[in-house]
């Protein structure tokens, strides 16, 4: 059975439809890149997938490991096992990062029917995730995100996904912004998540993390539908022949 | 019970100009031809007469309070009459300003939104010494502190009170027994601060000085633990008052902490005016917290006067949590070269509470540095103040004084007004102020939800990390983990917020610099 069953997808912010029929299948252990220039709806799809109320579903469906997200609350998404990698993580200034995640596994645990994790078990589990990501113990008791650079929030990030350890992870736009150095670390944090149950969803701008993070599936997203999908080998040609090239295709199938 | 809100005339004018006053969300530039026309409109409205007259019955009552007080302060004096003579007089004196002025109405500046129709209106009778045993407390949770002392309506009950060993010379008790014993060692400081001139209760205050917790602390003594004052209010049969006045001296380069905490056994009408005379010496470093959690029908006035000398570091830190009518004043002077305060606050308002915060620093010394930050979350249908006055004398160049009131609305009839007032009258100076108002961060609420909490805890958490900003700036480890108890026991059920959403626009920012 698939992980997650996207069918004909229309969806709307502020009354202007973004989305306009997406179809997209992600099986258990699959890692899929979703690539588009700007606007053309990459990040509504990631926000619709993790239920932000401000993204009005107009038509179509979403399967998540056998049950309706539409149905879903940002916070049941979550419980589910679906976690998204912000594309601007939020600042929360007066609660640390320990406490958040701590606050956040437990609510999953909770909801999933396992025993609260308490500060004792709960911070070699964190520390052992933030050393793979790379980022100093100073950062457990910092505000969350507050005063972090962009890629040590990128790198939060992936720390709380470690942590929170969902069946799908979606990672919106998570390479943005991030030298080389930051990259690397947050790819290799991703690639050691990968496994043959855990799916992701890299949704991206540049083909470069895709060097770092190797795609089973590469989806061209264009004006609020996917125009081509195929194998890694479509994120290098769309790296030397850009985004307008699918153009025709989109025209052609107008 | 609440507070009855008079027509303020003030209060309407800043509606049509659309001030700093924000209950609902402001209004646009474009709205205002609109909100003018209904103002205007509303002024033959027959509520608004009503309004025009209850106020007129204010102004009338609240010239008629004192000759009440007269008979009651008479009475009073055959109380107190072992006092000495210097405090009689001083007492008489204070009492003649507040028959003089009377309570204060919404038209005095100090006081524009802030009634207290309810407190000058009531018949209050001066409360004596009740009797409480020492298991009546327990839930106020303080028992983890070793040095407790409790004064019930005022009064010092030493039967509740336990006093850990203190260092050689150091003074912890009650005023009226060192007024008995030493008043020789009150006299310099007693009254020798707090001008009561300026305000009708630190005037009413000062008529009734009876009794208190005084603590002396001589030069280049340290006292690490709190001491921990609990002022019990029992409301009786019929409403009553009481009065506390303390004394904090913090000789120079010595060291303490003190916190004040005013709370209520039962329910009834009671008049709490206390006042504090914080010294610090030069060099000295003085914690101060200031709790109310009095009941709902409980009237709180506080009046904190700090005088410090030369790199004297004082941090006062106030969290108002219930009471229907609470004013925290508090006013420090930097009187000496070098000298740092910090004044942290957090309230939270419920219901129909009234929690008004005034504000007043004084830098009379050059190099010195004041902090005020204080943060308000109101809810129901409560009303916030917060008046921060910045004085800078023609000597306090190079003063550094900065100020910020952020406040979280958390439903549409909750209402704050916030009002910078800066005076600097020396050149070479940094003042800057700043206020914010506004409700839930829908992105930091999306983001909390989306790691898998229920909407009602992510707005739990948000509430804490907006009062942690307060409480991480407490010095104390001890008293800031029994003030998050508080907070977090006091915050507001999450099923109050349901429905409510945040439209375009509701947060503000004014930012100033001067």
């Amino acid at each position: 059975m698939s992980l997650l069953e996207i069918k004909n997808l229309h969806a709307s912010v502020n009354g202007n439809e973004i989305l306009k029929g997406i179809d997209l299948t992600v099986n258990p252990g699959e890692v899929h890149s979703i690539m588009g220039p700007n606007g053309s709806g990459k990040s509504t799809l990631a926000q619709v997938l993790a239920r932000r109320e401000s993204y009005e579903v107009t038509g179509g469906s979403i399967t998540f490991d056998g049950k309706d997200l539409l149905e879903m609350k940002p916070e049941d998404a979550a419980c589910e096992g679906l976690f998204m990698a912000f594309q601007y993580p939020v600042e929360i200034p007066g609660i640390s990062n320990a406490y958040f995640l701590r606050a956040a596994l437990n609510a999953i645990r909770k909801y999933r029917g396992q025993d609260e994790m308490d500060a004792m078990d709960f911070l070699p589990l964190l520390k052992e995730k933030m050393r793979m990501l790379e980022m100093d113990e100073r950062f457990l008791n910092r505000p969350v995100n507050e005063g972090f650079s962009g890629g040590e929030k990128k790198r939060n990030e992936i720390v709380q996904m470690a942590v929170l350890e969902p069946k799908l992870a979606v990672l919106d736009e998570t390479d943005s912004g991030l030298d080389i150095d930051a990259l690397k670390i947050v790819a290799k944090g991703v690639n050691a998540m990968r496994d043959k149950k855990r799916s992701m969803v890299l949704v991206t701008h540049y083909q470069r993390l895709l060097d770092y993070i190797v795609p089973d599936f590469v989806h061209v997203l264009v004006n609020g539908r996917i125009v081509k999908s195929g194998g890694p080998e479509l994120a290098l040609e769309l790296e030397q022949k850009g985004y307008s090239w699918t153009e025709p295709e989109l025209v052609g199938k107008r | 019970m609440w507070v009855e809100q008079g027509f303020n005339p003030c209060v309407a004018s800043n509606y049509f100009f659309g001030l700093s006053r924000c209950g609902k969300p402001p209004a646009a530039e474009a709205d205002m031809r609109g909100s003018l026309a209904a103002g205007l409109k509303s002024l033959l409205h027959p509520a608004f007469l009503k309004r025009i007259l209850e106020d007129l019955l204010i102004v009338i009552t609240a010239t008629q309070a004192p000759e009440k007080y007269q008979e009651i302060f008479d009475q009073f004096g055959s109380r107190v009459a072992a006092q000495p003579r210097w405090l009689q007089s001083l007492r008489q004196e204070a009492f003649a300003r507040f028959a003089e002025t009377g309570f204060p109405t919404t038209h005095d500046e100090d006081w524009r939104f802030t009634n207290v129709a309810a407190v000058s209106k009531t018949a209050f009778e001066l409360a004596g010494l009740e009797h409480v045993k020492q298991e009546q407390l327990e839930p106020f949770g303080v028992s983890q502190f070793a040095s407790r002392l409790v004064f019930v309506n005022g009064l010092f009950s030493a039967d509740l009170s336990t006093l850990a060993a203190m260092p050689a010379g150091v003074q912890v008790g009650s005023l009226a027994a060192q007024l008995k014993n030493d008043p020789a060692s009150v006299e310099p400081h007693l009254g020798r601060y707090l001008n009561f001139q300026r305000d009708p209760f630190a005037a009413l205050n000062t008529a009734f000085v009876e009794d208190g917790i005084c603590i002396a602390v001589p030069e280049s003594v340290v006292v690490k633990a709190p001491i921990y004052v609990l002022f019990v209010t029992v409301p009786g049969s019929t409403p009553t008052m009481n009065h506390p006045r303390n004394l904090i001296i913090a000789g120079k380069s010595s060291q303490v902490t003190v916190v004040e905490d005013y709370v209520s056994l039962g329910e009834g009408a009671t008049f709490s005016n206390a006042a504090t005379e914080l010294i610090a010496a030069d060099n000295a470093n003085v914690s101060h917290y200031m709790i109310v959690r009095e009941g709902d029908a409980a009237y709180n006035f506080s009046t904190l006067r700090i005088q410090q000398g030369r790199s004297a570091n004082v941090a006062t830190h106030s969290l108002l949590l219930s009471g229907a009518l609470v004013r925290n004043n508090v006013h420090p002077v930097l009187a000496g070269e070098g000298s740092e305060c910090l004044i942290n606050g957090l309230f939270m308002a419920n219901g129909r509470q009234h929690m008004d915060n005034y504000m007043l620093v004084e830098h009379a010394s050059p190099h010195c540095d004041s902090r005020q930050f204080y943060n308000g979350i109101l809810n129901g249908q409560s009303h916030g103040v917060f008046h921060g006055r910045i004085i800078v004398h023609k000597d306090a160049q190079k003063t550094d004084a900065k100020q910020t009131n952020r406040n979280l609305l958390l439903s549409d009839e909750a209402q704050i007004d916030t009002k910078p007032q800066l005076e600097i009258y020396a050149d070479d100076v940094k003042c800057t102020h700043g206020a914010t108002i506004g409700r839930f961060d829908d992105n930091a609420l999306f983001y909390l939800r989306s790691r898998g909490l229920a909407e009602a805890a992510a707005r739990h958490v948000l509430l804490l990390a907006f009062a942690n900003e307060c409480l991480d700036r407490m010095s104390s480890q001890q008293v800031r983990d029994h003030l998050e108890k508080l907070v977090v026991a006091g915050m507001p059920e999450a099923a109050r917020f349901e429905g409510e959403r945040s439209p375009e626009g509701a947060e503000r920012n004014l930012e100033e610099v001067g």
